[in-house]
């Protein structure tokens, strides 16, 4: 497969690239089989991008954005980051590349039941060398930026999902990550309440920050400028949001014609 | 200099925060905390308790040293444990004034040398006052001077009053105090059973003697040795002698031990019907047993905290694993291998060493409770900085040693799977 930039808009053709990854393969063995859940994917993801990642469950999704935040390594293929080659980084150095550049948000929100809001926001900061001189005043800033700013005592059992979400999001947020990666992150939520994460990221682009998120329901992806499809491991499309809406609509047809 | 301060402070933030951490965890699972540190707590305990204990004697043998010094001896008679004597009653096992003739002229290294008996209890008065009970012994004058006895008035006994047999007494200012005779009592007379003493001295009172018996004696009266044996038909006799050094100590025993085998006609091979003791070879005795009991009870308080420790490393690998995904979290926001091994190596030490601590705490209750038995001569009994040191350093060792198979277990997950586990 030839290494394309791919670059889809011209808006961001002229930004810096953040991720390169180049022919990515990840494969689990379980027993004797072989689980492509990578099956060589070539990305170039560029500084305040918002990308929405979709695809049926099972496609690699989680897989690939486990890669991209460093909690996962490649099993052939290279993956950048900021021009770093990560995928001969020690251990350690990948905690390093986590706890600086990247930010992760889970659908289950993985926040540490016995800790306050503020603390748990102060957990990336402890991991950071320099962080303990001013980690509470940046935690309280992050949980006001995600408009928490009245909640930073509570602990997660007395927040609702949406507000425990957003701590998630102030945690991730509050190393000034490159990226921000969330997978799935309204999969807990209800309608409403994802409405409002949605709102929160669409501020946090229109910021500057850079994300990329999972999401499998088209009205999440539509926030997003550009989208990825997957499916069994490979990008089948990756297009802006405009074009990939109508392609959407005209492969959803094509499919109709060909499987049958 | 600058940077290294600068580490140390970062270093201590880093220790405050992590016990901070640890306590907080613990403080989550109180029962169960407490329940795993047992072990250990009753391990330290009973054995700082001990350690009091024995400290507690050997401060106390150590005190009687200061006032008696080590050249101390005391003879007495006692039943072997083997041989024909071993049933031998106290009458038949008794010193005869005959089994001492002679030992000064025998035993060079003694320095000086006296004869006690006893008098018995009797009934001591003064006009209508009296005092029941009160123990008389008949002293030779040097059994004062061995014994250092101080006077509060009056003299000690003189040459002529031991040769003549005098009835002169010396008593304590305790008992003058009960008969209420005047405060100035030399030349008063009183009544030791029926017999008219005079009183020619007044003792300060008696530093506690190891050995002898009455410690917690209320009243004290002394007689001139030949005055007893005069008044009582063949009492009950002992006696005491000062080495002329306490290098010259280990000497004047065996001296003594040989003068009194011949005097008392022990045959050969046959064990002695006396004992000749020093407060030297009590303390070498006493070293000895103390040794002892401290590897008996190291070796109780090692097994102990064996057990303790595979209960901490049992209640950290359940802790593991309820927190995989906690663990999967930390990492996921930078946390490395070692600092996920600091957290939980740190959860474990604190574990212990509070169980440590909790297990010196109760160790000082003991203490106190065997300070108080009575006449078990514990009184000074207390916990040595050291004990307390080394058992807190046991106690974050076991941490350690057995916290580290748990902590390397969490160390290693990987982040991915931590975060799926459920
Ligand atoms: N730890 C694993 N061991 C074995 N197979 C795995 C593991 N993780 C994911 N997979 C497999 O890899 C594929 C992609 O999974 P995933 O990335 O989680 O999909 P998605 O997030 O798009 O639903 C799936 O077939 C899944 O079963
Ligand atoms: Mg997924």
């Amino acid at each position: 497969m030839p290494i394309s930039p791919n670059s889809p808009t011209s808006s961001t053709g002229r930004t810096r690239v953040v991720i390169q990854l180049r022919d990515v393969t990840r494969v689990y063995q379980v027993g004797t089989e072989q689980i492509r859940a990578l099956d060589g994917v070539t990305l170039a993801l560029h500084e305040n991008e918002y990308i929405a990642i979709m695809g049926q469950s099972g496609s690699g999704k989680s897989t690939l954005m486990n890669l991209i935040g460093c909690l996962d390594r490649a099993t052939s293929g290279s993956y950048h980051l900021d021009g770093k080659n990560t995928t001969e980084m020690a251990d350690a150095a990948l905690a390093q590349v986590r706890n600086e550049r990247i930010g992760f948000v889970f659908q289950s929100f993985e926040l540490l039941s016995q800790l306050n809001a503020i603390r748990n926001v102060e957990l990336p900061l402890i991991y950071a060398k320099d962080g303990w001189r001013s980690r509470r005043k940046r935690a309280i800033e992050s949980l006001e930026h995600v408009g928490l700013g009245k909640r930073v005592k509570h602990k997660p059992n007395q927040l609702s999902g949406g507000e425990k979400q957003r701590v998630a999001i102030a945690r991730a947020l509050v190393c000034k990550p490159s990226i921000l990666l969330a997978d799935e992150p309204t999969g807990n939520l209800d309608t409403r309440t994802s409405a409002g994460i949605m709102k929160l990221f669409d501020t946090l682009y229109a910021e500057g920050q850079t994300i990329i998120m999972v999401t499998h329901e088209e009205n999440i992806a539509a926030h997003a400028r550009r989208v990825i499809r997957m499916r069994d491991g490979r990008v089948i499309s990756d297009l802006p949001i405009e074009q990939d809406a109508t392609s959407q609509h005209l492969s959803s047809e094509s499919d109709r014609g060909t499987e049958s | 200099m600058k940077s290294l301060l600068w580490m140390l402070i970062a270093l201590l933030r880093f220790l405050y925060q992590s016990i901070h951490l640890a306590l907080a965890q613990i403080w989550a699972n109180k029962t169960r905390s407490f329940l795993t540190m047992l072990g250990i707590i009753i391990g330290v305990a009973s054995v700082t308790a001990v350690i009091a204990a024995l400290s507690g004697l050997k401060a106390k043998i150590l005190t009687q040293v200061e006032t008696f010094g080590t050249n101390m001896i005391w003879i007495s008679p006692r039943q072997p444990e083997r041989g024909p004597m071993r049933h031998a009653n106290f009458w038949e096992l008794r010193f005869k004034l005959q089994h001492f003739e002679g030992l000064m002229d025998h035993c060079p290294s003694i320095a000086r040398f006296g004869k006690q008996s006893s008098g018995g209890r009797q009934t001591v008065s003064h006009r209508d006052q009296s005092a029941e009970g009160v123990r008389v012994n008949g002293s030779e004058q040097a059994c004062h001077e061995i014994e250092g006895r101080t006077f509060m008035l009056g003299r000690p006994f003189s040459v002529m009053d031991e040769m003549q047999a005098r009835q002169v007494c010396i008593i304590d200012s305790k008992l003058r105090d009960t008969l209420r005779l005047d405060r100035d009592c030399i030349n008063q007379k009183i009544l030791i059973g029926h017999n008219p003493f005079i009183i020619v001295g007044v003792f300060d009172p008696k530093p506690h003697s190891p050995f002898g018996e009455g410690d917690s004696e209320d009243h004290e009266i002394s007689i001139p040795f030949r005055t007893n044996l005069k008044l009582r038909h063949e009492p009950w006799i002992w006696s005491i002698a000062e080495s002329a050094s306490s290098e010259a100590s280990e000497d004047a025993l065996a001296e003594l031990r040989f003068f009194f085998r011949r005097t008392r006609g022990i045959k050969p091979g046959e064990p002695d019907t006396f004992k000749v003791e020093s407060l030297k070879n009590a303390l070498d005795t006493f070293d000895k047993i103390s040794a002892m009991v401290t590897t008996v009870a190291s070796g109780i308080v090692g097994i102990s905290l064996l057990v303790g420790g595979v209960g901490i490393m049992n209640i950290m690998l359940v802790s593991v694993s309820e927190r995989t995904r906690e663990i999967g979290l930390r990492k996921a926001v930078g946390a490395r291998r070692s600092a996920i091994l600091t957290q939980f190596l740190i959860e474990s030490v604190v574990l212990c060493t509070l169980g440590g601590l909790l297990g010196i705490g109760l160790a000082q209750l003991l203490t106190m409770g065997i300070a108080k038995i009575p006449n078990a001569q514990l009184d000074m009994s207390y916990i040595p900085w050291w004990a307390m040191t080394i058992a807190c350093v046991f106690s974050a060792v076991v941490g350690v040693f057995f916290g580290m198979f748990p902590a390397i277990k969490a160390a290693r997950l990987d982040p991915i799977e931590a975060l799926r586990h459920e």
